[in-house]
């Protein structure tokens, strides 16, 4: 204590009449650094928890709209009557979406084995169907031309051996090698996939539909539709895939209410926790209020002077809680989603005008109820 | 004499006790709030992950190959096998019946509608009601396929009425109260059906009528079930013929989307079931997604109760120096005053935690009901953690402050300058 008054009396002599105002505040905190600090603390938990809260909140549709992505598809495009698609269609789709978006095209005929028995015959891009469709379970994927994969249900019914086979479309014949089997329990099981390049020298039949998964939320994908159907040919139509967009919206509309409930109650815990802790400090100084009162302090010093530390204190809280409230988001994202969370630092304004708010109010509840006791009756320790 | 000090301090200072007391009991109540949240939040979003459909396909056993493009199907509806209507209910019968949502039959058949030939006709059930026991249950696709919009009015399963898929009604021009003939009878359009699908352009039947224009009675081609599943892990994938007893036993009894494909299996005769891999793979992981980010909330929010009511008791009992004074200038030993705080605070954790278990599990139904429609409930078994927890949170929330109280002079403890 000697010391801090050393540095103390240093700065009297070169204190001009205002500095009395800081120095007061200086010495308040200094004196009673035990109760500052635990002040400091509680007002730093309850930011921290408040920043933590609200960045994941406002992250959580982003982090989660990536894994609602692994459902595939969300916009399909295709011609009317199942005719095949314009040409440059594809190109047209991916430079209008750019890299928001996954696009993948379909090409779909019937065709016969040797035996004469109908099977579907699909044509894709197998790089881009592999990170569409993640939910395919693939013994193997084609790597080289002539290659197919087999539905499960196709490779049980006509070829369990996994020899390879011939396939006959409109009198044309391919010869294909199974580079695996691919297992969805849809309609996959049964057709047969080949590179899109074979498919199209083989039946010379184009692409009918290109699967497309945008990301976003919902309202992003709608308008991502509206540009599409801008600029495709009326011939062809874009259709969001219903069953997704609406369970994804409803899992992640309740997601959210639900982290927001626990964020509504989190933060009222801990804005009240601090405003007892806060009210209970100033109460405890009620004899340093007396004492200035009875030194002839203003009403209006007074006021100032607590709701300055208060403010002071608000304000150093946030920003020790913001920091480490980050840091827990930060580590929330990575332990669950394995991305970090952003940090949003448009929250930082809330943050701070929430704890300078709350310590400002606890800082006015003591001082309006001991405004009418005389100085005098608070010394006597009464 | 020690028991007449704690009463008298909880009796004379019933204002401060009441602050010190509320926080405690809030930050018990949240934390209650938060477990029950997050340990009920699983089965909730497993129900709202249900509106993606149905996650498991059961097919007849000796099928033939599917042609379908679209969701068109092209197979010849004399092709191939089916399942029989009669075996339907005993779905509801099987082991993890409770965890089965809904199913719904399908059957698509051709006929010739309103001067078309060759107009796809879905014979399936809407809401049908059957009866297991007392219980009733109601299954079809207005449970299955949540995302099907009707405007008019849903067909009943007894009735012949009819659903005509978007495109088709604005292409004959009709609308719901007209008449269709299907097969040269006819039929009234209860609704029209908008599903973003194909079956925009079919029209979609009760079963039994379907049935009726195939000439097969109790045919159905596929039987769609909405299941609520865990997700799959290492044990679900292995095949259940190279199981032994006890492995088998679990397998056979946690609901992985496979074991209840298993047991449909066995209930319905002659059939395949398959999990949807689209729907059931990634249920899994979004729910362990969000059961994940919820039990980290719920941890962050667990700590941040901690300390808050840890500083509201380090204020409370800072608060008293001057009683500390007058209990050591009278006499009484350092142990005997740290008995004495402890003492208080341990009834104050008891207190506040048991008003605080209960307000929390109140908060967490109204929780549940307002954003799930449905209860979260707490169990029981968790009183005595969330107590004990209470208790050692307050007590540590109040050692450092009770260790500086007991460790200053009581002369300047009783002069307020400390």
């Amino acid at each position: 204590m000697s010391s801090q008054s050393g540095v103390v009396a240093s700065r009297r002599g070169s204190g001009k009449h205002t500095s009395m105002f800081l120095r007061m505040m200086l010495r308040a905190a200094v004196l009673r650094r035990g109760r500052a600090a635990s002040a400091l603390l509680a007002m730093a938990v309850a930011a921290a928890a408040a920043t933590a809260m609200l960045n994941l909140y406002v992250d959580v549709q982003a982090k989660l709209s990536r894994e609602f992505r692994n459902y595939g598809a969300n916009v399909i495009v295709a011609a009317k009557d199942g005719k095949a698609l314009p040409a440059e269609t594809l190109a047209k789709v991916e430079s209008t979406l750019g890299n928001r978006a996954l696009a993948v095209p379909f090409a779909y005929v019937v065709a016969r084995t040797a035996s004469g028995q109908p099977v579907v015959v699909a044509g894709t891009d197998f790089a881009q169907a592999r990170k569409l469709d993640t939910w395919w379970s693939v013994s193997g994927w084609p790597s080289a031309p002539q290659q197919a994969l087999l539905g499960d249900r196709v490779a049980a019914a006509m070829n369990p051996e996994g020899k390879s086979f011939d396939l006959t479309f409109q009198g044309h014949t391919i010869h294909l090698a199974p580079a695996g089997t691919v297992q969805t329990g849809a309609a996959e099981d049964s057709r047969i996939y080949l590179s899109l390049a074979d498919f199209e020298a083989w039946t010379g039949v184009q692409p009918s539909t290109i699967e497309i998964a945008v990301s976003g939320s919902s309202g992003e994908v709608r308008e991502s539709i509206g540009r599409l159907a801008a600029a495709l040919p009326a011939a062809v139509e874009v259709h969001p895939v219903r069953q997704i967009m609406e369970g994804e919206a409803r899992v992640l509309g309740k997601t959210r209410t639900t982290l927001l409930a626990s964020a509504v109650l989190i933060i009222a815990t801990a804005a009240l926790c601090v405003l007892a802790t806060l009210i209970g400090w100033v109460y405890d100084r009620r004899r340093d209020f007396a004492i200035m009162k009875a030194l002839g302090a203003s009403e209006r010093l007074l006021n100032g002077f607590f709701a300055a530390e208060a403010g002071v204190l608000g304000l150093a809280g946030a920003v020790v809680g913001f920091a480490v409230g980050v840091g827990i988001a930060v580590w929330i994202g990575r332990a669950n989603f394995h991305a970090p969370v952003a940090p949003r630092f448009s929250i930082l304004p809330i943050i701070v005008a929430g704890s300078v708010a709350v310590a400002l109010l606890s800082a006015v509840l003591p001082i309006s109820l001991l405004r009418r006791v005389e100085p005098a009756t608070i010394l006597r320790g009464e | 004499m020690f028991t007449r000090l704690v009463y008298e301090s909880f009796r004379r200072q019933a204002r401060r006790k009441l602050l010190a007391g509320a926080a405690v009991t809030l930050g018990v109540a949240v934390a209650t709030a938060m477990i029950a949240v997050a340990t009920g939040i699983g089965d909730k979003i497993s129900r709202e992950l249900r509106s993606y459909g149905a996650n498991i396909l059961v097919t007849p056993q000796e099928d033939s190959l599917d042609l379908e493009i679209g969701g068109v199907n092209l197979k010849p509806p004399s092709d191939g096998a089916y399942l029989n209507e009669a075996d339907l209910p005993k779905i509801k019968g099987m082991f993890w019946r409770n965890n089965i949502v809904g199913f719904a039959p399908m059957l698509p058949v051709n006929a010739e509608a309103a001067g078309q030939t060759n107009v796809a006709i879905l014979g399936t059930y809407f809401a049908k009601h059957f009866a297991l026991g007392k219980e009733e249950f109601v299954t079809g696709v207005r449970t299955t396929n949540p995302w099907w919009k009707v405007q008019g009015a849903w067909p009943d399963d007894e009735s012949s009425d009819v659903l005509l898929g978007e495109e088709l009604a604005s292409q004959l021009s009709r609308t719901p109260g007209d008449e269709i003939d299907i097969a040269s009878k006819p039929h009234r359009i209860a609704g029209i059906l908008s599903t973003g699908g194909a079956e925009d352009r079919e029209i979609v039947a009760p079963l039994a009528l379907a049935q009726q224009i195939l000439g097969r009675p109790g045919a159905v081609r596929r039987v769609y079930v909405s299941a609520l599943t865990k997700p799959e892990d290492a044990l679900a994938r292995r095949d259940p013929r190279s199981l032994s007893g006890e492995i088998y036993d679990r397998w056979y009894c946690s609901p992985y989307p496979q074991s209840i494909s298993f047991q449909l299996e066995e209930a319905i005769p002659h059939s395949h079931a398959e999990q949807i891999r689209q729907v059931a793979q990634n249920e899994g992981t979004v729910l362990t997604r969000i059961e994940g980010l919820m039990l980290l909330v719920t941890l962050a929010a667990l700590c941040a109760a901690a300390l808050a009511v840890s500083a509201a008791m380090a204020t409370a009992i800072f608060e008293r120096r001057a009683e500390v004074g007058l209990m050591k200038a009278l006499g009484a030993g350092k142990v005997m005053v740290a008995a004495f705080f402890f003492a208080e605070a341990a009834l104050l954790g008891v207190l506040g935690g048991i008003a605080g278990f209960f307000g929390g599990a109140l908060l967490a139904r109204e929780i549940g009901e307002s954003i799930f429609g449905s209860q979260i409930s707490i169990e029981p078994v968790l009183l005595p953690i969330v107590l004990a927890l209470a208790v050692i949170v307050t007590f540590a929330g109040s050692a450092a402050a009770i260790r500086r109280a007991v460790l200053l002079d009581p002369v300047y403890a009783l002069r307020s300058e400390a």
